[in-house]
């Protein structure tokens, strides 16, 4: 197509899309946004049910509430779906704004650990009461 | 090569866009950052889901100190501002979502979605506090 830029690789446009960009993963991060965003959606009702006969109870009733099938799967669909997609916004948010190549390397890092974190607390919350130890 | 190394406006001769701070806010503007805003604020509001849960799985005094602190004017606003941005950025998100499809982007259409998703998600926040009153777990 165009003249390569001064410095640039003699690659074409199309081996370039077949490495799928500079980040190496093409749009998968955009596609999984929407995905879990969609998912969120789809549980928010069953989200919101929860969070109302829970309120109110004491830890005994919430435990019970908590570790049945049903509810558990559901919390912990919503635990996937959040953690996901919070991740790949954090990691947006901080692509547009550090732009240190070490510092946005560490934040990088850093939200992994975090959402990493987030989401295996929760889980293992969730497996705890379904388990019933 | 080396453009990775370069700082941002340094070494550029490149007339540059014009900063934010000479565009008029409009509605469409405020709301995305509002959207990024509650985004970073329910990021960090999943430590309170993931306390919530713990408690719950551990012992009941565990449970009754959330509790005990959800019960206070601070927590109760804490949890409000939770729902809100969790309300808001559903709207919010939703608008972004019908774009991604490709409608509304008319100059009427964008502005009443974006109108919509405001309003939206201030009154699905109060209607849930509502609820929450009416079924008695306001305490």
């Amino acid at each position: 197509m165009s003249t390569p830029a001064k410095g640039g690789s003699m690659r074409t446009p199309l081996a370039r899309v077949r490495n799928l960009g500079a980040a190496h993963s093409g749009t998968s991060d955009f596609w999984r946004q929407r995905v879990s965003a969609v998912a969120m959606i789809l549980l928010l009702i069953p989200a919101i049910v929860i969070i109302m006969i829970m309120l109110g109870r004491n830890q005994a009733g919430a435990a019970q509430i908590l570790g049945s099938p049903l509810i558990a799967i559901i919390v912990l669909l919503f635990i996937v779906a959040s953690v996901w997609h919070m991740k790949i916004g954090m990691q947006v948010v901080i692509e547009d704004y550090v732009h240190g190549e070490k510092l946005k390397l560490a934040a990088i890092m850093a939200n992994n650990f975090f959402c990493a974190s987030v989401a295996l607390a929760s889980i293992y919350a969730i497996l705890k009461l379904s388990s019933g130890v | 090569m080396n453009y990775e190394l370069r700082k941002p406006g340094i070494g550029i001769e490149r007339p540059l866009s014009p900063h934010l701070q000479t565009y008029r806010w409009t509605l469409t503007m405020a709301m995305s950052i509002f959207h990024r805003a509650t985004g970073v604020a329910l990021y960090f509001g999943t430590l309170l889901m993931v306390w919530w849960l713990i408690a719950v799985a551990s012992e009941p005094a565990n449970y009754a100190t959330l509790q005990a602190f959800l019960g206070t004017w601070f927590g109760k606003l804490v949890v409000f501002g939770y729902t809100w941005a969790l309300m808001h950025h559903l709207m919010s998100g939703i608008r972004h979502l019908v774009w991604d499809l490709g409608y509304g982007f008319g100059p009427k259409e964008r502005e009443w979605l974006t109108a919509a998703a405001l309003i939206g998600g201030i009154v699905a926040t109060l209607l849930l506090w509502a609820v929450a009153y009416a079924a008695g777990g306001g305490r």
